[in-house]
């Protein structure tokens, strides 16, 4: 269970949050949905405690993992999973292997992070968080560099993660996986939540945030029908 | 790996024992205990300081480029050491220089703690930066200002760096905080870890990172500010021995530091052996400075360092 109550944000002097309430159960996929700049980074860093003024959470519970993380140095892709133990100040490999099977990366942890592609890289980077086996999971954009069919890969993995009792809060761009994967979407607009519902209810504030077209014709035109 | 740097740095110091002006061989105990054992002993330690400076500056800054001048450290030390030079202390009380110069180097660490406020990477670069410009800048006054030419040309001369003619004296002045600082460094590990993925990632592991950043410019500046205020300048040593050692131990920060360490101290043992056998081979005068050395061999893999890097 994570949670913001009555959270209201500045960076640099200007608002990016306003009084927001959000809570994320044990068990449920949140979709974290809205234009760009509505501020879903912050609000996702703000669950995550890494804001002034802002609780701090235990790290051994909650793992994040920002937008377009990259590492520094050429760490191989189990270097970089075990990075996620450091939380627990063990080595421990059985939950370093579990991470890397669950994301798909077996027969590439001596390969160099910087060596290999954009895709298998971000699946590294999930993995670390998947090493620290926390109960909840901040992810920005964790299907960004991405194909298709990996993306729906790694959101049932995460929707299969939540099922096993953890929460997990993903900032997605793609409405569809959204749509498909999650059990709520919150949709952030100029920092104000302005839905939080089920995905199909909340599917019309969604296109009103992005200006998209949204009718009483029964066929989204927004989406491509769902599979 | 560490067996082989362990053997290496054994046996450089045994030759650097056995290794002098006279030629090879066991020399008269009393050389051997206040010429050649704190020539070693200072080659070692002032070498491993900076080669795990420079694995620790590199990883907390994430910056292949980042070395233990570049905080300015060293700078500072040599201007205490310049001032201590400029008033005549040294001539009338021997240890006054690396005293100064360790004065010298704790208030570039307090200085550069200041500026660098609540540091994040670019700031402490930025602080070092300033830092190195300061120093420089008065160090220059001393220069101009220098009562008599003797002094001009003792103070250019200790400036290059080197090791001949230090005493035990030196080395029980500096030994203590090379080590402390060493200490400190070494356990910096698990952290630098953390910050190879940035700094948000680092705090959400539960990484203090400003703190980490601060410990790791305090053990810097003890450890190599000890070092300059005994050796002079030394330089590239730092930079060039994380490189050497990646291709063949990976590129983890933490798993860097003992070897670097290591690699450090053999490398400058052995720049010091050559610059000993440097006038048994060639006809010099007087050894090459060791600062000297370690520049010429170790600028030319800087541009190559430079080049590699560049996007």
């Amino acid at each position: 269970m994570i949670a913001l109550e009555a959270a209201s944000v500045s960076l640099g002097g200007r608002a990016v949050l306003h009084d927001i309430h959000v809570c994320a159960a044990p068990g449920a996929l949140v979709a974290l949905c809205g234009p760009n700049g509505a501020g879903k980074s912050t609000l996702l860093r703000a669950l995550a405690g890494l804001l002034p003024g802002l609780p701090a959470r235990d790290p051994r519970c909650v793992a994040y993992l920002p937008q377009g993380a990259r590492c520094a140095w050429g760490l191989t892709v189990a270097e970089v999973a075990a990075l996620g133990r450091i939380p627990h100040r063990d080595s421990a490999a059985a939950p370093v292997t579990r991470a890397l099977q669950a994301c798909g990366l077996i027969g590439l942890q001596a390969a160099r992070i910087d060596r290999i592609s954009g895709g298998q890289a971000r699946r590294a980077m999930l993995a670390r968080a998947f090493a620290t086996e926390p109960e909840v999971f901040l992810l920005d954009e964790p299907t960004s560099d991405l194909d298709p069919a990996a993306a729906h890969e790694v959101m049932a993995l995460l929707q299969a993660t939540a099922r096993t009792g953890r929460a997990v809060v993903v900032v997605l761009h793609a409405l569809d996986l959204a749509l498909r994967y999650a059990d709520r979407m919150l949709v952030l607009d100029h920092g104000r939540v302005i839905a939080d519902a089920p995905p199909a209810e909340a599917l019309p504030a969604a296109a009103s945030a992005f200006g998209l077209p949204w009718g009483p014709d029964p066929t989204p035109r927004l989406l491509p029908p769902v599979a | 790996m560490i067996r082989a740097l362990v053997a290496a740095v054994l046996v450089l110091s045994g030759l650097g024992l056995l290794v002098g002006a006279a030629g090879l061989g066991v020399p008269d105990p009393l050389i051997l205990v206040q010429i050649r054992l704190p020539r070693s002993a200072l080659a070692l330690l002032v070498g491993g300081s900076l080669g795990l400076s420079g694995a620790v500056l590199q990883g907390a800054l994430r910056n292949p480029l980042a070395d233990p001048g570049l905080l300015g450290i060293g700078g500072c030390a040599g201007l205490g050491a310049v001032i201590a030079f400029y008033w005549g202390l040294s001539a009338v009380f021997a240890p006054a220089l690396p005293l100064a110069g360790l004065a010298g180097a704790a208030l570039g660490c307090v200085l550069l703690l200041r500026f660098a406020g609540a540091a994040t990477g670019p700031s402490l670069i930025l602080a070092g930066v300033a830092l190195s410009a300061i120093a420089a800048a008065l160090l220059a006054l001393a220069l101009t200002l220098a009562p008599n030419p003797y002094a001009l040309a003792e103070i250019t001369f200790w400036l290059m760096g080197g090791l001949e003619d230090r005493s035990l004296l030196h080395l029980a002045l500096a030994a203590p905080p090379i080590l402390l600082g060493c200490a400190v460094l070494l356990r910096l590990g698990p952290g630098l870890d953390a910050l190879a993925l940035g700094e948000d990632v680092a705090a959400s592991l539960g990484v203090p990172v400003a703190r980490t950043l601060r410990v790791a410019a305090f053990g810097v500046a003890l450890a190599v500010g000890a070092g300059a205020a005994v050796a002079g300048g030394i330089g590239f040593v730092g930079l060039v021995v994380p490189h050497l050692l990646r291709p063949t131990l990976g590129e983890r920060p933490g798993g860097l530091l003992l070897a670097s360490m290591l690699a450090g101290a053999a490398l400058l043992l052995a720049a010091d052996l050559l610059a000993r056998i440097a006038p048994l081979l060639l006809p010099l005068a007087q050894e090459p400075r060791l600062g000297v050395l370690t520049a010429l061999l170790g600028a030319p893999y800087l541009v190559r360092i430079a080049r590699r890097v560049a996007p």
